[in-house]
């Protein structure tokens, strides 16, 4: 009981938060004083837009025993579909002035666009590919991976190689995703200015309601059967199998679901930080996502979020005050969480809380391995 | 330079008296007064007379000559009408200080009204380095005149072919004599005339400079050709781009091999932790990097260039790697048993914390490794092809470290216990074996082996903070690629990754021959999820 009502403090909190900002900012006037300033916004919009991928990889982690260590390469191919279209909106506006092609192709003597850059200009086309493009790229690759039975360890590392040559791919100019500069220089969003407070608003707004949607939709569809074999195959892969349930099925769909969901929380991210660059798919992000997800709580979605919005706040804080400091204390926070907090924050509190009701906690590390 | 055989003894005895007289004859020049006095003359030449001027003082054989040209070409070279003579003068601030050509004695400063400057031009400037480079052919010194030689090919001229052969007729050294006849074969490429084009390219055949290539290359474009020589030419370049294929291969192979080496040493100490434990050490790229700058910190007390500094290095990087291993078994990894995610997790955290901690000790920015003397420079077996000594190093180190550790495993008590851990824990265990001993040693032994790791690679890259990151990804691959517990996997695995690499390299990329290694293995552990050698077995995996 007292785990569920955390979980409904998580949920509250971002509730309010977002109608705190809707209220603040949009209905009242700026001269009231309690808006948002557009720093903040954009700070928060951020931890959202992380809780969103950290809640997608909690789903896989925590819920399916899939560690995967290059789920920045799908929220980074989600960002990346957004900027293709935010590309395709700068339009002449460009240093170059080249009404079809964005600054870096004229820069490298690109006559026209490349087949894969057609129909960004159009922003369903781009907010499908937002899902699409991290979709695909999931389900080739788990399609391959979880029919040959990779797991454990090899899986992570393999996912880890993914990521890495990806980051590596992007790297390149011949690619045409803009090399090492990567995408920038934004200039508007169907047509509103990003730099714009109100745009800023509405993008802090969407990333909390998609979190909160995400949330929802991972919440209720663990609640199903489907949900059910997934903690299944995590506790126990190989009786799952003998059982007669097709592992690899379960496993493809909650990894496909897993990368659209970090395409979105990339989609959203691109704008409000106004660039992405192949940095984005180095296996160091999506490593750093897993941290998010150990300390707030694995095996819990609203734990993850909160982990994502916890160790961010730390890494503004410590790499605005004490840049030496950070990696120490994210690696700590490593060594920590798995060696003390195997169900992270929320799970401690849980525990925490059960205890002071005189309960025996519950065998904190059950299934979790 | 030793000549151990007596004919070449006796030739020695003869330089050395040739140079004897020489000397003589070189003092007594530079006693002598300064005898060249058409100085005015000279100053005053248009272009086109300056160019007859240069071709009398490139016959005069004379030191004199030799300085006045020289200082020509560096552009301080000036007369001096008040006392009527060429002097050396070098421009500070608005006034030249002047020098006596032959014996620099100071002779003051002016102001450049006083003087008259030999100007140049850069037709002249080209022309006046030929002169002073067939010049430099006669010198003392064997690299002076290797160096000439080489100067001398980027662009051969007819004109002083005369000259060569005279030189060819007087050198002594096999190797410049062998140069030298290079040379005169391209010299030779530029005459008109069929039976010394054929005789250049006798001479040329089978040289594999690029100087060579080139030249034969615009050879071949010259329009009034002999058809025999165009085709004599025309399988002489054939002959020498199919060889350079051969010996580009070969490079690319010992590149290949080296690298692969390195990758070995990397990988081989995380096959070992991984077999014995099931325990994914993410920190193992910080250990090499801890070895690395365990060579860097060596080289501030002991001499960088001496052998000795890089020998000591090496126990010293095992023992601090491996204690550092050892502690982080102890503290962390021991209470993660059997939780190998938690474990990857765990070990990534203390990855970064050595990260962090290397660079606030040793600072952000990458350390330069002093390669020692002995280990620096190149065995050049013809220009295609040249093994350079570290590289060397590290392959014959990482085959050393090799055969220690088959060693250790195969014939030690220790290696027996490591081996029955890998295969079955819980027997081992039975049978009296401390399994929590063995796991502590295993992984010191695998962390150790890492830091001679990184001495190693301190020999052929930069040493940096984010030295063990770059080749972590890369030891993983090794290691997935071979199996686990089985070391010949990680040989045969990190050789040909490694070769693999360095082929793909000159075809696509460097970036795109990582990639495509990368989707390769990708694609291969699809195939075998448990590697190339797995240990074969019946246990269920959960």
């Amino acid at each position: 009981m007292i785990g569920l009502r955390l979980r409904q403090l998580v949920f509250a909190s971002i509730i309010a938060l977002i109608a705190y900002v809707f209220l603040a900012n949009v209905m009242f006037p700026a001269s009231m004083g309690v808006a948002l300033d557009s720093y903040s916004l954009t700070i928060v919009g951020k931890y959202l837009c992380f809780a969103i991928l950290a809640v997608a990889l909690d789903l896989v982690w925590g819920y399916c025993g899939i560690l995967s260590l290059g789920h920045a390469a799908f929220f980074s191919l989600g960002g990346y579909a957004m900027g293709m279209y935010l590309m395709r909106q700068i339009g002449e506006r460009g240093t170059y002035g080249h009404p079809v092609l964005p600054d870096f192709m004229v820069f490298l003597n690109w006559e026209q666009l490349p087949w894969f850059w057609y129909g960004f200009d159009a922003f369903w086309f781009a907010g499908l590919m937002i899902f699409f493009a991290p979709g695909i790229l999931a389900f080739v690759f788990g399609w391959f991976a979880f029919r040959s039975r990779v797991s454990g360890v090899y899986l992570s590392i393999i996912t880890q190689a993914l990521t890495y040559a990806l980051m590596l791919a992007f790297f390149r100019n011949e690619m045409g995703f803009g090399g090492n500069n990567g995408l920038t220089d934004f200039k508007d969003l169907l047509g509103y200015p990003l730099t714009s407070d109100g745009v800023r608003v509405w993008l802090m707004l969407s990333s909390g309601l998609a979190l909160l949607l995400s949330l929802f939709l991972c919440q209720k569809l663990l609640a199903t059967k489907f949900g059910r074999v997934l903690v299944a195959v995590r506790d126990s892969e190989s009786r799952t199998r003998f059982l007669g349930y097709r592992v690899e099925h379960f496993k493809l769909v909650a990894f496909v679901m897993s990368a659209m969901i970090a395409g979105l929380a990339g989609a959203l991210y691109v704008p409000q930080v106004g660039i992405i660059n192949p940095g984005e798919f180095s296996p160091l992000a999506s490593i750093e996502v897993v941290v998010w997800v150990a300390l707030g709580g694995r095996g819990s979605l609203y734990g993850a979020a909160l982990g994502a919005i916890v160790v961010n706040a730390a890494k503004t804080f410590f790499t605005g005050f004490y840049p030496e400091a950070w990696l120490f204390f994210l690696g700590a926070m490593f060594v920590i969480s798995t060696l003390y907090l195997p169900r992270g924050i929320l799970g401690a509190l849980e525990d925490l809380a059960q205890q002071v009701k005189g309960k025996a906690p519950k065998l904190s590390q059950e299934g979790l391995s | 330079m030793s000549r151990a055989s007596s004919p070449a003894l006796r030739t020695h005895i003869m330089v050395r008296v040739g140079s004897f007289i020489f000397s003589l004859f070189f003092l007594f020049q530079v006693a002598s007064a300064q005898t060249f006095v058409q100085g005015k003359a000279l100053a005053d030449a248009s272009l086109k007379e300056k160019a007859v001027w240069m071709e009398k003082l490139a016959s005069d054989d004379s030191e004199e000559a030799t300085r006045i040209l020289q200082y020509w070409l560096d552009g301080i070279l000036v007369y001096w009408p008040q006392e009527n003579r060429l002097v050396r003068g070098i421009k500070e601030g608005r006034r030249y200080q002047l020098q006596d050509l032959m014996t620099e004695e100071a002779l003051g400063a002016v102001s450049s009204r006083e003087i008259d400057r030999v100007k140049t031009n850069n037709s002249l400037r080209s022309a006046l380095k030929q002169v002073l480079g067939s010049r430099q052919l006669g010198s003392s010194d064997r690299n002076v005149r290797l160096s000439a030689i080489a100067e001398l090919k980027r662009r051969p001229d007819y004109k002083v072919l005369p000259l060569l052969k005279k030189r060819e007729a007087s050198e002594q050294d096999d190797q410049v004599a062998r140069q030298l006849s290079e040379l005169i074969g391209l010299v030779l490429l530029e005459s008109a005339e069929a039976n010394e084009q054929m005789e250049g390219l006798r001479r040329i055949s089978g040289g594999l400079s690029p100087e060579v290539k080139d030249s034969l290359s615009r050879f071949l474009l010259n329009p009034n050709l002999d058809p025999g020589v165009v085709e004599v030419a025309q399988r002489e370049l054939d002959a020498i781009t199919r060889s350079l294929m051969y010996w580009g291969i070969g490079q690319d192979l010992f590149f290949g091999l080296s690298l692969g080496s390195v990758l070995l040493l990397a990988a081989i100490g995380l096959a070992i932790t991984f077999g014995v434990m099931g325990v994914i050490n993410m920190a193992h790229g910080e250990f090499i990097m801890l070895g690395a700058y365990t060579t860097f910190v060596i080289q501030q007390w002991i001499p960088a260039t001496s052998m000795w500094s890089l020998l000591i290095s090496i126990p010293t990087a095992f023992v601090v790697s491996g204690t550092a291993g050892i502690i982080l078994e102890r503290l962390v990894i021991r209470h993660l048993y059997g939780r190998p995610l938690e474990t990857l997790l765990a070990t990534f955290g203390v990855s970064l914390i050595l990260q962090q901690l290397v660079r606030t000790v040793f600072g952000p920015l990458n350390q330069s490794v002093v390669t020692p003397d002995l280990l620096s420079g190149a065995l050049d077996i013809n220009a295609a092809f040249s093994v350079t000594y570290n590289r060397l190093f590290v392959i014959a180190f990482a085959l050393c470290v090799l055969v220690t550790l088959w060693g250790v495993m195969q014939r030690t008590p220790f290696g027996v216990r490591v081996r029955a851990v890998t295969m079955n824990r819980g027997m081992a265990s039975s049978m009296g074996v401390q399994t929590q001993r063995v796991d502590a040693l295993a992984f010191g032994l695998g962390s150790g082996i890492a830091g001679m790791g990184g001495v190693a690679l301190s020999q052929l890259t930069n040493v940096g903070p984010n030295l063990g990151q770059s080749y972590i990804v890369d030891s993983f691959m090794v290691v997935v690629f071979g199996g686990v517990g089985n070391l010949f996997g990680t040989v045969f695995a990190a050789l040909s990754l490694g070769v693999a690499n360095k082929m793909l390299e000159p075809l696509s990329g460097a970036v795109l021959a990582k990639i495509l290694i990368l989707v390769f293995i990708i694609l291969f552990i699809q195939k075998r999820p448990r590697g190339l050698f797995a240990l074969k077995g019946r246990a269920a995996e959960d």
